[in-house]
């Protein structure tokens, strides 16, 4: 999308989504800057092209492409935040996180507690990732939970044109690190486009179909892995009501519980790997909050146990999949 | 060096002030830990106070410093109240953090000490972003991110020296050099001079005596200079020795004796006291006056820390993020 372009077009992908979301956010506030690897014009805007046109529009100064040293880009994103600045730092790919976790976990997430509140971090760090396109071990790995393990960073991921622009919004007005991961093999999938200056709030998921039976709890590209699930299952005369998580850290506890409350049964799917996942926590808290009232113990459904795969067949069965999510709710409601 | 820089006498007195108190400083805290008066993770600064009084008295309050775990000194020597310190290490409500960040983390944003941190290496990614800031803002002001030699083998070291010459941050780079990376010596862990590394980013690399108040004070002014005027960062090493093992309680039996006795034998401070003395600058009333007047005030900061409150339990609750957890 044009950043410029004054009439909303129908449609939009996630890819546009945030780059609208970063634009507008620049445009309305001049401590909003950002830095990454290739992220300026010159280096064609990103590997995928998410931050095309602002640096030209915004100037080098504000849209910078660093060296490939990702410690050195979260900490000068740490750096001018504490000094009044809102960077949105790119981890090109979220495995690359991994060489900058001291600055992430130990520094940016802690500094405003360990400060006594004196200092704050309002940064956000954008990084993409999942499976599908080939990458193998090392460029695709969900790896939401560990930062959802420590406090002081929350963690979103939208599924969604809309969710992109709303949540990228609310991830630069907050006050603190969010970590806003981006699913790159669904950046094109066209969908409806988002408003200007709309917000999701961060914390809040999405009921996106209402059922009786069973809540299935996905984010990230394993919506489109549910949403025909929910149809398939409905063709089965089973109700499936699907939340999209939308926000890892803070979960929205009150909307899933209260959902699981009413169905009885809870599938929680994600393409990180399943032991000490996301949908871990979500089972023990629902464990802990509705005791005797499920009518079938939560099911998880997450990545195998295992290095993302190459070869295509493998990588394919890595991830759940449509069928997988029907197969795992009727198993449960036949329980 | 063309031009050298010399501290006038007023300041010549000042750094001296600045080494007495971080030398009185460091006496009380082991003191107070000894007797059990407090419990603390300390890691003594005694032997380096010339760096941070020689180079702060360049500075002002709006500059920036990020420091480390072993960073008593580069507080106080940028300002650092004592009873916020003491009432900090303490774990009491009053110090700084509040408490919650301990002799690690002190952080004084209104004397410039935006980050004090525990992780060996961490000071340089964030002082280019300080310095980033400033830029942006035309502001003026400079960051100077502390280290020693031991993080100079970090990856972030590479990484952030390469960025701020890339990018001509106003940045100083001051490795302490103690001679010893927690129980290593140096000469086990380098093969060149830290300050040899910066002709590989393209930045000035200074290697200078971080005991004598001159020298050290004449490289600062200097790299502060450059940083200010938009020339871009400067890596200092300033060569020191640490006069106790890595942390309070170590036995520092991997230390050579020999050397440690010639480094304590030289020591800076009582050093620096005679030279002013000799060369008329400062009266031996005067400096007494002013060490009498430290030890009034470290007595008051430590009675005052351990006088106060701890934080309160719902204090695990509030600055994780800006809204209090649930």
């Amino acid at each position: 999308m044009n950043a410029e372009t004054k009439v909303k077009p129908a449609k939009a992908n996630i890819l546009q989504g945030i780059n609208a979301a970063i634009a507008d956010a620049m445009e309305a506030d001049e401590t909003v800057i950002a830095l990454g690897e290739d992220l300026a014009d010159p280096e064609e805007g990103g590997v995928c092209g998410v931050t095309k046109g602002l640096s030209s529009r915004f100037g080098e100064h504000r849209v910078r492409s660093t060296p490939i040293s990702e410690q050195a880009i979260i900490g000068a994103a740490i750096g001018a935040s504490l000094v009044g600045f809102k960077p949105i730092a790119e981890i090109m790919l979220m495995n690359f996180t991994t060489v900058a976790m001291d600055m992430i976990v130990n520094h940016a997430a802690k500094l405003r507690f360990m400060s006594g509140g004196q200092t704050h971090v309002p940064i956000v760090i954008r990084t993409m990732t999942g499976t599908g396109f080939g990458s193998g071990g090392q460029h695709c790995d969900y790896l939401e939970a560990w930062f959802a393990h420590v406090a002081g960073i929350k963690v979103v991921t939208p599924s969604s044109p809309k969710d992109a622009y709303g949540l990228m919004r609310s991830a630069i007005d907050d006050p603190d690190p969010v970590l806003f991961i981006e699913n790159l093999p669904t950046y094109w999938t066209p969908a409806e486009a988002p408003d200007k200056d709309y917000r999701v709030p961060i914390g809040k998921a999405n009921v996106l179909s209402d059922g009786s039976d069973v809540t299935i709890i996905a984010y990230a590209r394993m919506i489109q892995e549910a949403t025909p699930a929910v149809a398939k299952l409905k063709e089965a005369g089973i109700s499936a009501e699907l939340i999209d998580l939308r926000t890892i850290a803070p979960w929205d506890r009150d909307t899933v519980v209260k959902s699981v409350a009413k169905t009885g049964r809870a599938v929680i799917v994600h393409e990180a790997v399943t032991p000490f996942g996301a949908g871990a926590e979500i089972s023990a808290v629902l464990n802990e909050e509705l005791f005797g009232k499920l009518r079938a113990p939560a099911k998880r459904l997450g990545g195998a146990f295992c290095p993302v795969p190459f070869s295509k067949p493998l990588e394919t069965a890595f991830a759940p999949q449509t069928a997988d999510i029907v197969a795992a709710v009727e198993a449960l409601v036949r329980a | 060096m063309s031009n050298r820089a010399t501290p006038d006498a007023a300041t010549q007195v000042e750094i001296y002030r600045r080494m007495a108190l971080i030398k009185a400083n460091d006496e009380r805290s082991r003191k107070v830990i000894m007797n059990g008066r407090l419990v603390m993770p300390y890691y003594s600064p005694r032997g380096q106070e010339v760096i941070p009084s020689a180079i702060s008295v360049n500075l002002t309050d709006d500059d920036y410093i990020c420091t480390i775990y072993r960073g008593s000194h580069d507080q106080l020597a940028k300002g650092l109240p004592l009873k916020d310190l003491w009432a900090e290490v303490a774990g009491r409500t009053t110090g700084t953090c509040k408490g919650k960040g301990g002799p690690m983390h002190v952080t004084y944003p209104e004397k410039g000490i935006m980050v004090t941190t525990g992780i060996v290496g961490s000071t340089m990614p964030i002082a280019n972003g300080l310095a980033w800031g400033s830029q942006l803002k035309g502001d003026g002001r400079v960051t100077v991110a502390s280290f020693g030699d031991g993080a100079a083998n970090i990856g972030a070291f590479h990484e952030s020296l390469n960025l701020a010459a890339v990018w001509k941050l106003p940045v100083i780079f001051v490795c302490q050099n103690n001679e010893w990376g927690e129980h290593t010596h140096f000469d086990k862990t380098s093969n060149v001079p830290v300050a040899d590394r910066a002709a590989a980013y393209g930045m000035p690399g200074v290697r200078v005596d971080g005991n004598d108040p001159f020298e050290m004070y004449a490289v600062a002014n200097e790299a502060i200079a450059r940083a200010r005027a938009g020339q871009g960062p400067t890596l200092i090493e300033a060569m020191t020795y640490r006069f106790f093992g890595h942390v309070f309680g170590d036995a520092d039996n991997y230390m050579d004796k020999a050397r440690k006795a010639k480094a304590i034998a030289d020591d800076p401070v009582p050093a620096f006291r005679a030279t002013l003395i000799e060369s008329g600058v400062a009266s031996e009333d005067q400096l007494a006056a002013m060490e009498a007047a430290i030890e009034k005030d470290i007595d008051e900061a430590v009675e005052f820390a351990l006088a106060s409150d701890f934080p309160g339990i719902e204090e695990l609750k509030r600055d994780v993020f800006a809204e209090e957890m649930a």
